[in-house]
């Protein structure tokens, strides 16, 4: 069933805005607690190997030093599979920058000098951390999302390939990406008799609560997890890292005194996973009426030793294009590097960038129009699971990205554009990304006789805004006033949660909110229509979504941009983004369009700037700061326009929401790829599109 | 390890306080006097989020020393209007939904309003004409002067194209 909207699609300012302008919103470091020590990791210094000697000596006698933490006095954690979280147990390096230990003590400042005191002997081993095509040891990756397989295959993709009249063959390469949250990842953990409490900057408390649990093998009662406000996370933020049970082993060494663990810029390289770099071949083959006849599109990525992680860069392809012959190839290496994790659209970011690039190629070798080029090969059924979309719009974005953007009479010639000594181009991709639920999310609606509706679900604000529009859903859940609503998230003292990621939030904890209130209707009706005096409480679970089986259910979208490069030197201007995109009800329009003018602007800065350098003799990345490793700053953006159509899905959850989050950064790097090339002729298949890469344009 | 004594007039209060030797402002400010406001993002100068005004002009207060600062005014995004009051840099923040997670925009708002009065005092920027601002004019805020003037301070939520209009709203008054 679905919700009738009233609250839903107003555009709503974000109810911490007052509090997060002033500074007054009090991030996991900033809580208020007595007696605080501080926490500061030594991290190994060589790639692979083990320690042979550890000396605290010169630290523990450092005054201010109240404990000097190392495996040899950790609490022994359960075995549990994430080898992430298996830190401080034995005398084992598994990557450079690893922690081994670290200094807890009065102040920040002693505990990082104390940390220099101790002295570490190892004894090395040499590491592997090389991704190339021919090693032997590639393997295919468990599911990320058990419905989207990893290999996929369809009729002979080698035979219609071998031929197509039209042809393409390249190999595109994606960059290491760190999140980098302006938030580096923080902890405030206390161990109190016999059980934890942590401030803690997640993208989900209930699954810090579960490996916490886990590892010290306590009950979940005896973990409580606070996570006021989110200062970014991106991905980072999603699965427990090895920072968390640093912070626990400390607490366990300090009882009743809380710990305050915040990673440095630094850190954030190697500690909190990052996008893995990606290596895939499109090879795509056309009739000489412009349909596509044949599709491949394979990756290989690396991994850690420790723990399994696929960026499934080939997850959209069998959405997208309608091609009787199709096949993805999913491959990983396990290297002694950091554990790879998601980061904004795992995988339809790092995908679609090698996907979208190619087809721009293909229109050119067709000589079609890059837009109509997509929509004649636009998929009417889902290629892969051969089911009905629940609602598919990729034309209508098309279209109106087109009208919106000026693409009509476009000249498709490269590098004849020229202005003030800057070449000038534009260029276009789709976007997709599936309308993901999370399992396990619960919540609790309790009214008084004053109908003020209090609702209570362990969800995450990461900065998305799911405060205001959890509220506004929540109100047309209950049919009540927006005003009427306290909703209250970010903590394991109410019903658990999924993760907020992969844009399945309003859909998981929104779908949960809508059957809370059809219950509470339900009791009301039993009270005769009225509150009773001392209120009612419900609490519902997230229900199955019937319509699953019979619809394959994904947003689509648009990305223009319109550059200019620099015909003696290369650099790259973007001057203008511009995105049309179908996400199904759209709750909040204000924080909605935030979040996709967010994703655009991330795949701007996944276009042009973002590369961890990673150094295979030292196995580390080395870009290990905000200078070296630069993020779009204010003055790389240009106007940035952000448009949605009207989309009417009764089929996808109660609210007919598809998510916002992930969505804008997908295609927005090969939008500015083809532009690039439009602009110069260059095809730039290597991201970042850097100067040095253009400069046989100029 | 050395203590001192140092004195901060910090969002119109005076503190005396003792830090070590190697506390920035930024440190003194949130582990010491417990002013959360201005934030820590990277503790190396490069991302902003720890802005304030030290007297009078924006710094990023994680490269500032409490100690080198003795009797210093400080003004954070929480001292830019009296409790519960928002200043109108504030409000038009919010009205243009200039942030998202929230983490850089104390510092994004501090450094606007230095911002507005280094431009009103003709100061140039890089992408100020040649010329301009000369002589005591105050420099026109167009939408490449905002930015080029607020990308010291990164928001990887990436909300720019909210900030750049919050601030043009302002410098129009």
């Amino acid at each position: 069933m679905t919700i009738t909207p009233r609250a839903m699609g107003v555009a709503v300012d974000r109810f911490d805005g007052a509090a997060k302008v002033r500074g007054e919103a009090r991030y996991a470091y900033e809580q208020p607690v007595d007696r605080p020590l501080y926490l500061y990791p030594l991290t190994a210094a060589v790639a692979t190997g083990r320690i042979a000697d550890i000396d605290c000596g010169a630290a523990s006698a450092e005054p201010g030093v109240v404990a000097v933490l190392t495996y040899r006095n950790a609490t022994r954690t359960a075995a549990i599979e994430d080898g992430e979280l298996r830190i401080l147990q034995s005398d084992e390096v598994a990557f450079r920058g690893q922690f081994i230990g670290g200094v807890v003590a009065e102040t920040s400042e002693i505990a990082r000098h104390a940390v220099s005191l101790v002295r570490v002997d190892y004894e090395e081993r040499p590491h592997d951390v090389e991704l190339r095509e021919g090693r032997g040891d590639l393997r295919v990756p468990r599911e990320v999302q058990p419905i989207f397989p990893m290999d996929t295959a369809e009729g002979d993709v080698d035979a219609a390939l071998a031929s197509a009249p039209v042809r393409v063959d390249q190999t595109y390469t994606t960059a290491w990406n760190n999140h980098n949250p302006i938030e580096p990842h923080t902890t405030i953990a206390t161990w109190t008799g016999d059980r934890f409490t942590f401030y803690l900057s997640t993208q989900g408390v209930n699954g810090i609560q579960a490996a916490v649990a886990a590892l010290f093998e306590l009950g979940p009662d005896r973990v409580r997890v606070i996570s006021p406000y989110v200062g970014g996370a991106f991905g980072s933020k999603a699965r427990p890292h090895a920072d968390v049970v640093l912070a626990a082993l400390a607490a366990r060494l300090v009882p009743d005194r809380p710990v305050k663990f915040a990673l440095t810029r630094q850190q954030m390289f190697s500690q909190v996973g990052y996008r893995p770099p990606t290596v895939q071949r499109v090879r795509l083959g056309a009739d000489a009426g412009g349909r596509l006849v044949a599709l491949a599109h394979e990756s290989i990525e690396p991994t850690s030793k420790l723990q399994e992680f696929a960026e499934h860069s080939t997850r959209a392809t069998p959405t997208m294009y309608a091609a009787p012959n199709r096949r993805t190839r999913q491959r990983l290496a396990a290297l002694d590097v950091p554990t790879p994790t998601i980061m904004r659209a795992p995988g339809e970011a790092s995908g679609m960038f090698a996907l979208e690039s190619a087809m721009d190629e293909m229109a050119i070798a067709c000589g079609l129009d890059p837009i109509e080029f997509r929509i004649r090969n636009d998929a009417q059924r889902h290629p892969h699971f051969g089911l009905p979309f629940s609602s598919r719009n990729l034309v209508a974005c098309l279209r109106e990205g087109a009208r919106r953007f000026g693409w009509d009479g476009r000249d498709p010639t490269p590098g004849i554009r020229r202005t003030a000594g800057w070449l000038v181009g534009t260029g276009v991709a789709a976007a997709t990304y599936p309308v993901l639920r999370l399992p396990g999310s619960m919540a609790t609606i309790r009214v008084g006789p004053d109908e003020r509706y209090t609702v209570l679900i362990a969800a995450a604000d990461i900065g998305t805004g799911t405060w205001t529009a959890l509220s506004q859903v929540a109100a047309d859940a209950l049919g009540v006033r927006v005003e009427q609503i306290d909703l209250r998230i970010g903590d394991t003292a109410y019903p658990k949660a999924s993760n907020e990621g992969g844009s399945s939030g309003i859909t998981s904890w929104g779908s949960a909110i809508c059957e809370a209130a059809d219950r509470l209707r339900d009791e009301l009706a039993r009270h005769g229509g009225a509150v009773p005096a001392d209120g009612l409480e419900v609490t519902a679970a997230m229900p199955e979504n019937p319509h699953i089986s019979r619809y394959a259910m994904h947003a689509f979208g648009a990305q223009f941009a319109e550059v200019r490069v620099h015909a003696e030197i290369g650099e790259v201007r973007v001057r203008r983004q511009l995105g049309v995109f179908a996400v199904g009800r759209v709750v909040n329009p204000k924080t909605a369009r935030s979040q996709l003018l967010g994703g655009m602007t991330m795949g701007l800065s996944m276009a042009l700037h973002e590369q961890s350098v990673f150094d295979p003799r030292f196995a580390q990345v080395v870009t290990q700061d905000l200078a070296t490793y630069h993020i779009a700053s204010n003055a790389d953006v240009g106007a940035v326009e952000v448009h949605w159509i009207d989309e009417d899905d009764p089929y996808v959850n109660p609210m007919g929401t598809k998510g916002v989050g992930e969505i804008g950064i997908v295609g927005a790097a090969a939008a500015i790829a083809n532009a690039v090339h439009h602009a110069t002729g260059v095809r730039v298949r290597d991201l970042p599109i850097t100067l040095d890469k253009l400069l046989p344009a100029a | 390890m050395v203590d001192v004594e140092v004195s901060l007039r910090v969002d119109g209060t005076d503190h005396r306080l003792t830090v070590d030797t190697r506390t920035s402002v930024l440190d003194a400010l949130r582990e010491r006097l417990g002013n959360t406001s201005p934030k820590k993002g990277c503790d190396h100068g490069q991302c902003g989020a720890c802005t304030v005004l030290l007297d009078g002009r924006r710094v990023n207060s994680c490269l500032a020393l409490a100690v080198a600062h003795d009797g210093a005014t400080v003004v954070t995004a929480a001292g830019l209007a009296p409790a519960g009051q928002l200043h109108p840099m504030q409000a038009c923040f919010i009205r243009h939904d200039a942030f998202q997670c929230g983490y850089c925009t104390p510092g994004q708002i501090v450094s606007a309003v230095a911002m507005l009065a280094e431009a009103a005092a003709g100061w140039p920027s890089a992408v100020t004409a040649d010329g301009a601002g000369r002589g005591g004019g105050a420099v026109v805020l167009d939408d490449d002067e905002i930015r080029e003037r607020m990308s010291g301070n990164l928001c990887r939520c990436a909300a720019y194209a909210n900030i750049v209009p919050a601030v043009a709203e302002m410098a129009r008054r």
